[in-house]
């Protein structure tokens, strides 16, 4: 199916939502206005924005420790964002989390994870209370190359075929785990090889083609709503940014050249060719939708400088729920 | 022990003392090697293993896949096969994902196997909040290893412990778990270029005094050592103890000392309740008590995940602030 002209706008604004965010929480860190690690999604966005322009708020997703891409492709708040990536009591998670562990429940958003693979067996959990509840969701889960060597990914992904869970598998080969390459770590170029051994369908996309992820994600998205179990899609990707903040440490993992060929492949870029030559989105408009973006975005720092930080009285708030039994939950 | 006074006094970093130690065993021993994450070409994501792979060669210094419970299950393999494996788990957080590998496996199988089984295997992995780095990045969870019949567990406040302790872990036939705190990778120390070993199981008395005795450790025995100073212009003399070894712990030293002052505190960086304090507080209990003039002062943090937000988590670490103020009170119970 060709996506509509709404379709392609949608995908236009969400990449670049997505890259305007990771751009200021990038210029933000380096002048040590952000504590903590950050690990920038830049030259990733088609692959989050590709997948959850098929998905709704109540769809779910599992992220990363790269996972403010998802969370703004799934329609998450720049303002919560970006107190939360300050530490500010108004940020999503009060300030307690951070990068890492950003979330939104109500957008289905099921965390960032520190823990390499973590959020795997999660999305598998969400896709069996979809199935139990008998209802057509579907839940999503994002995840690294380097992800896919952790025995927690091998068990969801078995899991999941095994019980034929409504769960689609995202791979974002960025070709490197931190500072190794792929090859380094494993005997496979295709990370999506490995969805065979579970037996699910798998599919490889360009992850720098907004359009081809879209399309992938779309036929898996249904599949996995008319009940036909799991799907894996490997999206060949590149992060412009080193492995968290934005320059490159001492060490030199990749070389300039090879960088440069996947900067030659800009997503966003791309795609604006692409919609300018289909007559869906010249130049100006591309550019407005940059500049609202780049407006929320300097509202979103403005709320969260002015945001109070998080009372330490609250230090030992939230450790267990104070909640009573309450029923059964629709 | 203080470090010896060599005539030409070398100052390095605690993490340079630990990469120094591990280059000097693998010089001296064929069969110990490295494997981890990161630990090849990029040296280690805190520089702890930087020029190894370039010196030892890609089957000493190996990069592994992001699979923590095979890279711990390798070395446990390895060991038991006659190689002298140094395996790295990133972060202490990340150990949990290898806990089968770590608890059920390499911890018991001397035991289980009547004793046939050898596992001289060092896990190193770096602990310790203070970094922003939230609640899977930060925790400090030595507790749980210590509880670990078969597991041996050390870590050092200083880059001349950091080394001695390394090539201890490294020589003693036993799994051992070396834990360096992250916040103390910078810190310079006076570290000899010598081989040398710092036995596991034995304390050293950092500063000594009448009143009070402080035992702590890892990166708290510079929290507890400042505030003993602080105190000592009050007129408080504290015996700051670094246990250095947590599992053996060395409870000749901290019961020695206990029964001279009388009064005892316990100070760790890790989540009190159920923290190792409590253990070596029941044993001062079980062995000094009729010396005790005070109940016995565990100092840890507070019952809660690693916060975030800087402010929270300033507020979740103890500091030589809050320490002094509950030894002012414990000399004066
Ligand atoms: C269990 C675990 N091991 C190691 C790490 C440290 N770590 C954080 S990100 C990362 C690399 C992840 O690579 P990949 O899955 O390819 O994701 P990418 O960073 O390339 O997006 C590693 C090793 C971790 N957070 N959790
Ligand atoms: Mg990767």
């Amino acid at each position: 199916m060709d996506p509509s002209p709404e379709t392609l706008l949608d995908l236009h604004r969400r990449m670049v939502r997505i890259r305007h965010f990771e751009e200021a929480a990038g210029r933000l860190a380096e002048q040590n206005r952000l504590p903590g690690f950050l690990h920038l999604y830049v030259g990733e966005e088609a692959v989050a924005a590709g997948v959850c322009a098929n998905l709704d708020d109540d769809d779910q997703i599992s992220s990363t420790h790269r996972g403010h891409g998802h969370l703004v492709a799934k329609g998450g708040d720049y303002g919560g964002m970006m107190a939360e990536l300050m530490g500010k009591a108004t940020g999503y998670c009060g300030g307690k989390g951070g990068s890492m562990h950003i979330c939104d429940l109500d957008l289905g958003m099921l965390g960032a994870n520190g823990i390499v693979g973590g959020g795997v067996p999660i999305a598998v959990g969400a896709g069996f209370a979809n199935k139990y509840r008998g209802s057509d969701r579907v839940s999503v889960v994002f995840f690294g190359d380097g992800a896919s060597n952790i025995g927690a990914f091998h068990e969801a992904a078995n899991m999941a075929a095994a019980l034929s869970l409504p769960v689609l598998f995202v791979c974002e080969n960025n070709e490197y785990g931190e500072f190794t390459p792929r090859d380094r770590t494993m005997a496979i170029t295709d990370v999506v090889d490995r969805a065979a051994g579970y037996g699910m369908p798998g599919a490889i996309v360009d992850g720098m083609d907004v359009v081809a992820v879209w399309e992938a994600a779309s036929e898996a998205v249904s599949r996995a709503r008319r009940g036909e179990g799991p799907s894996f899609i490997e999206a060949k990707t590149y992060r412009f940014y080193n492995h968290h903040g934005v320059q490159t440490l001492g060490m030199k993992y990749r070389s300039d050249d090879e960088l440069e060929q996947w900067k030659q492949r800009d997503p966003i870029e791309l795609f604006e060719d692409r919609l300018a030559s289909a007559g869906v989105l010249d130049a100006d408009g591309a550019q407005a939708v940059h500049d609202a973006a780049e407006a929320d975005i300097e509202a979103a720092i403005a709320f969260a400088e002015e945001s109070p930080l998080p009372d330490p009285d609250s230090l030992l708030v939230d450790v267990y729920t104070q909640a009573e039994y309450s029923g059964a939950t629709a | 022990m203080t470090p010896p006074t060599d005539t030409e006094e070398r100052r390095i970093a605690y993490g340079a003392a630990f990469t120094e130690g591990l280059a000097q065993m693998m010089d001296a021993d064929p069969n110990v090697f490295v494997a981890g994450e990161d630990v090849g070409r990029a040296g280690g994501v805190f520089g702890s293993f930087r020029g190894l792979n370039e010196r030892f060669g890609d089957m000493r210094v190996v990069d592994t896949p992001i699979s923590e419970q095979a890279i711990v299950g390798l070395g446990t393999g390895a060991a038991v096969s006659g190689l002298r494996p140094v395996v790295d788990v990133m972060f202490m957080d990340f150990m949990l994902v290898a806990m089968d590998q770590i608890v059920n496996q390499a911890a018991k199988l001397k035991y289980m196997f009547g004793g046939k089984a050898t596992l001289p295997m060092t896990i190193t992995t770096s602990a310790g909040a203070g970094l922003s780095a939230a609640a899977q990045h930060s925790q400090s969870l030595e507790a749980m290893l210590c509880h670990i019949p078969g597991l041996k567990v050390v870590m050092p406040s200083n880059p001349y412990d950091a080394k001695g302790l390394l090539i201890s872990c490294i020589r003693d036939d036993n799994p051992t778990v070396f834990v360096k705190h992250k916040r103390l990778l910078g810190l310079k120390g006076e570290v000899p270029e010598d081989l040398y070993e710092i036995p596991l199981g034995a304390a050293s008395t950092v500063r000594s005094g009448d009143d009070v005795t402080v035992v702590t450790y890892g990166r708290m025995v510079h929290e507890a050592t400042s505030a003993a100073n602080a105190l000592a212009s009050a007129g408080i003399e504290c015996d700051v103890i670094d246990l250095r070894t947590l599992q053996p712990l060395d409870m000749d030293t901290v019961v020695q000392s206990a029964q001279r002052t009388s009064r005892v505190a316990v100070v760790h960086e890790a989540v009190r309740f159920g923290g190792l304090g409590g253990e070596i507080a029941s044993q001062i209990a079980e062995e000094a008590f009729d010396y005790l003039d005070a109940p016995i002062e565990r100092i840890g943090a507070p019952f809660s995940p690693v916060p975030f937000s800087p402010v929270l988590e300033k507020e979740w670490v103890p500091n030589a602030e809050m320490i002094g103020e509950r030894i002012r009170a414990l000399a004066a119970a």
